[in-house]
């Protein structure tokens, strides 16, 4: 049974209040749902909370399904603001909308597409899901800017961003034309990497362009 | 830097004959200038930066019974122009119609360039292409079969290292006894040709370039050729071009992309056997030395260690110190003017005429002095200097380790080139700003390079007269430094317009040959020597008409109000005269007052902050306005004067309320 939106929020408030803050209860005021909301009920019902004496406690049934809501809640964020480009409050509010459609299957798919990001736009960790862990067991890190490279690393030109098409050319007059090996050679003051049996120097603008499958 | 170059006969005109024209083409740095200078026997400057050949060179080789004229492009990357340089290749190619494409390019590099070779023959060019660089992908471990090449694309290959002088005489047979060969013709997938033959059918006016490959120019949107092409076309015209919309708009998502991985496969296909790599990539000392250049860590400090050995040492102890004492001290001084003076007071009997050669001013004794003695040992310590970082492969390190901070200043790392040449020659400098990209960091350059950086003929001078009053030489570099970066900041507020990204191919670092360094530093020392001496001898000439009709009297008594504001006496305004024509002869000017026991530490630095900033020498001036136009220069110029006094004034003031130096 899906929770309702107001139930989430304060499985969200909860689980951030105890996982992530170490406290052992939230009390009822600051969550900023009246106490005498039904949602209360609905998670009272499924035994993920336990309200005593105005404070609300998260029973270890719950931690999972408070996981999975901020997981989606933190996903919804980057969303906005890597793919929608909506930012600040803005984003923030959108967000807040947005991740209650993430559910059944889809915060795997969203996950996937933003290639199964580990922290927030607010830099709070993202809970991993099980596609998260799945790719990682294959060693699957997608396809990432020539940026999230470390030095020395090698991988497999996917293709080129950039909406600017003389750049894209230059670049693929360089050799940087996707199925290419490139070696990132060091990544400060510049960008330096390898493609064949030459040495390009790059900033990190352009270097955000090239994405790399490693 | 081409412009050092034999200049050529144009031949062709009435009852002369013509010449099989060759143009050698290809990527930048591989080699194309040596192997004409191996060719024609003229100099270009050749140097181990990608980009140099801004000018065409032009000259001519016989090879065989039979004299051709070459000409040498600068480096393109594709028949698609995307930079000013490239634009100017294409040109020759599209407009000049050669006889003959001679396509260089780099071994170790073959898979990467060789799509430049099959656009060159799809526009039924007539190619020759050389291989070249082969030592060092031999080096490296890489095997290339010539024959094999050959073979598979049907024209003239020919493998060499040009720069050793291997496979010369093979490409000059090559060209004799070229015979159009037998190529292979290659084509691409099935939906990009349809689209081809549907533009390249719509083109019914004759063309340099077959039609193939003005269609394809035309599906990437080539303005220039679009421009021919409607030219040509007249009627015809308009439904090509909606032909031509409509293919970009079916294809829009991706079509440079498309045709670049075609030819990438058809390229590989090739290959396939024609080169063998090694199994492990070999390191070699260059590759660890290129290394140690570019990380932060290591890079800086040797930054520094070049440019204390290279700038102060060898420039400035060896070249201003050990040669102008030698020359102008002792040879000049000592034994040479004694002895004209002597000579001319025999054979001179008219004291006026005696005095424009061997008065105060005299033509040789002041001019000749000035632009042997002083100038000359230093410039040419400097060209050495800066011809063996050229060389070493040094410059593109330096720009990106440099990137970053040039950034602030609306420039990028490229700039590293005009900035430091600047330090020799700031005339030249300029020149060489057009390498960059946009006109808003040329304007940037050329700017920073009139104000803040002195030439080294200035350098010298005013190291050597500060460095006799202490305190005054950390002042000075202080204050340049800060103005340097001040108006670099504003300017690159204030201009419109965005930084340029920065990208840049490393070349590989290579030992200097000792002989080219030194013909190198020769060709610039000729062109740099024939730049000032006319203006040295000049300068004397005006002075002494200054002198003997009493205008200079005037002069100086109307300039010094204006010296006596910033703190200087009278006699300086001598050396800002003498500073207008060049500005090292006005910091050699204030040497001889500084000699004379004239002027304070304080007056010194002052005089010397204004000076360098002041005013360019003619010769930049005018290169400003021939680069930049001439508003640009006139600007450049008035805001140059007035900020230079302003920042005399304001040190002044300084340095009084501070009490510092004094």
């Amino acid at each position: 049974m899906k929770l309702s939106e107001k139930a989430e929020e304060i499985l969200e408030a909860l689980w951030v209040a105890v996982e992530e803050k170490g406290r052992g209860y939230l009390d009822i005021d600051s969550v900023g749902i009246p106490a005498d909301d039904p949602s209360y009920a609905e998670l009272t019902e499924k035994s993920f909370i336990e309200v005593k004496n105005g404070c609300v406690y998260l029973r270890p049934e719950g931690k999972s399904e408070g996981r999975q809501t901020i997981r989606r809640h933190r996903l919804a964020e980057r969303l906005m603001m890597d793919i929608l480009n909506i930012r600040g409050e803005d984003g923030d509010r959108k967000a807040c909308q947005f991740e209650h459609l993430l559910n059944e299957g889809v915060d795997a798919k969203v996950c996937t597409m933003l290639n199964h990001p580990t922290t927030c736009p607010h830099g709070k960790e993202i809970p991993k899901g099980d596609c998260c862990i799945e790719a990682e067991r294959q060693g699957d890190m997608g396809v990432v800017p020539l940026t999230e490279l470390k030095s020395n690393q090698e991988g497999e030109i996917a293709y080129i961003q950039t909406g600017d098409s003389k750049k894209m050319q230059k670049l693929m007059a360089m050799g940087v034309l996707p199925g290419n090996r490139i070696l990132l050679m060091q990544t400060f003051p510049s960008y330096i990497f390898r493609v064949g049996f030459s040495e390009f120097a790059i900033d990190t603008q352009m270097a955000r362009e090239i994405f790399v499958r490693r | 830097m081409s412009w050092f170059r034999k200049k050529s006969r144009d031949e062709g005109g009435d009852g002369v004959v013509v010449h099989r024209k060759v143009a050698l083409v290809g990527n930048p740095n591989v080699g194309k200038s040596v192997l004409f200078n191996a060719l024609t026997g003229a100099y270009v400057t050749v140097s181990n930066y990608p980009g140099t050949s801004v000018e065409v060179s032009r000259g001519s080789a016989r090879l065989g019974d039979e004299i051709f004229e070459i000409c040498d492009t600068p480096g393109m990357y594709a028949l698609l122009p995307i930079t000013e340089e490239e634009r100017v290749a294409r040109e020759i190619l599209l407009t000049e119609a050669p006889d003959l494409v001679v396509h260089v390019l780099d071994a170790r590099n073959l898979e990467r360039m060789l799509a430049m070779t099959l656009q060159l023959m799809e526009a039924d060019l007539p190619v020759i292409l050389v291989v070249n660089i082969m030592d060092e992908a031999e080096r490296m471990g890489l095997v290339i079969d010539i024959p094999l090449l050959r073979e598979r694309l049907g024209i003239p290959v020919i493998g060499a290292a040009t720069a050793r002088n291997r496979g010369v005489t093979e490409i000059k047979e090559a060209i004799g006894s070229y015979d159009g060969g037998r190529r292979i013709p290659f084509c691409y997938g099935r939906r990009m040709e349809q689209d081809i033959a549907a533009v390249a059918g719509e083109l019914k006016g004759s063309y340099r370039l077959s039609a193939k490959a003005l269609a394809l120019l035309l599906l990437q949107r080539d303005e220039e050729v679009e421009l021919l092409v409607r030219k040509t076309e007249g009627e015809g015209a308009g439904a090509l071009e909606s032909l031509v919309k409509e293919k970009i708009f079916l294809r829009r998502e991706s079509f440079h992309l498309d045709l670049s991985l075609e030819r990438k496969d058809i390229v590989h296909d090739l290959l396939e056997g024609v080169i063998r790599l090694p199994d492990k990539r070999r390191e070699t000392f260059a590759s660890r030395l290129s290394r140690l250049t570019v990380r932060p860590l290591t890079g800086v400090p040797i930054l520094f260690v070049v440019l204390y050995f290279g700038l102060y040492q060898f420039v400035g102890k060896f070249g201003a110190g050990t040669l102008v004492d030698l020359i102008e001290t002792q040879l000049f001084e000592a034994r040479f003017n004694p002895w004209i003076i002597t000579v001319s007071q025999r054979f001179i009997p008219w004291e006026t005429i005696r005095e424009l050669f061997v008065g105060e001013y005299g033509v040789i004794t002041l001019g000749v002095r000035y632009a042997v003695g002083i100038i000359l040992p230093i410039v040419a310590t400097f060209f050495i200097f800066f011809s063996l970082l050229e060389d070493s492969g040094y410059f593109p390190r330096l720009a990106l380790l440099v990137d970053r901070l040039f950034k602030k200043i609306g420039l990028t790392g490229r700039a590293v080139i005009p900035i430091v040449l600047g330090f020799g020659c700031d005339t030249m400098a300029t020149m060489v700003t057009r390498t960059l990209e946009t006109v808003r960091e040329r304007i940037i350059a050329t700017l920073l390079l009139a104000l803040a950086i002195p030439c080294s003929a200035q350098l010298g001078v005013i190291l050597a007269l500060l460095s006799k009053a202490p305190g005054a030489l950390p002042v000075w570099s202080v204050s340049l430094l800060l103005i340097f970066i001040f108006i670099g900041f504003l300017a690159a507020r204030v201009l419109p317009g965005e930084t340029p990204l920065f990208y840049m191919e490393l070349p590989p670092m290579r030992l200097p040959q000792f002989r080219n360094v030194l013909t190198k530093t020769y060709t610039r020392m000729q062109w740099y020597f024939m730049e000032i001496l006319p203006l040295f001898i000049l300068a004397s000439v005006l002075l002494w008409l200054g002198k003997i009709t009493g205008f200079f009297v005037t002069l100086i008594g109307w300039m010094t109000p204006v010296m006596a504001s910033i703190g200087l006496p009278k006699e300086t305004a001598v050396a800002f005269i003498f500073g207008f024509f060049r500005r090292d002869y006005g910091a050699a000017g204030l040497y001889d007052l500084q000699a004379k026991g004239l002027m304070s530490p304080r007056q010194l630095t002052v005089a010397a902050v204004t000076l360098t900033l002041f005013v360019p020498c003619i010769a930049q001036f005018l290169i400003m306005k021939k680069e930049r136009g001439t508003s640009v220069a006139v600007a450049i110029g008035v805001f140059v004067s007035l900020f230079a006094y302003g920042s005399g004034w304001f040190l002044n003031e300084f340095l009084l309320v501070t009490g510092l130096l004094s």
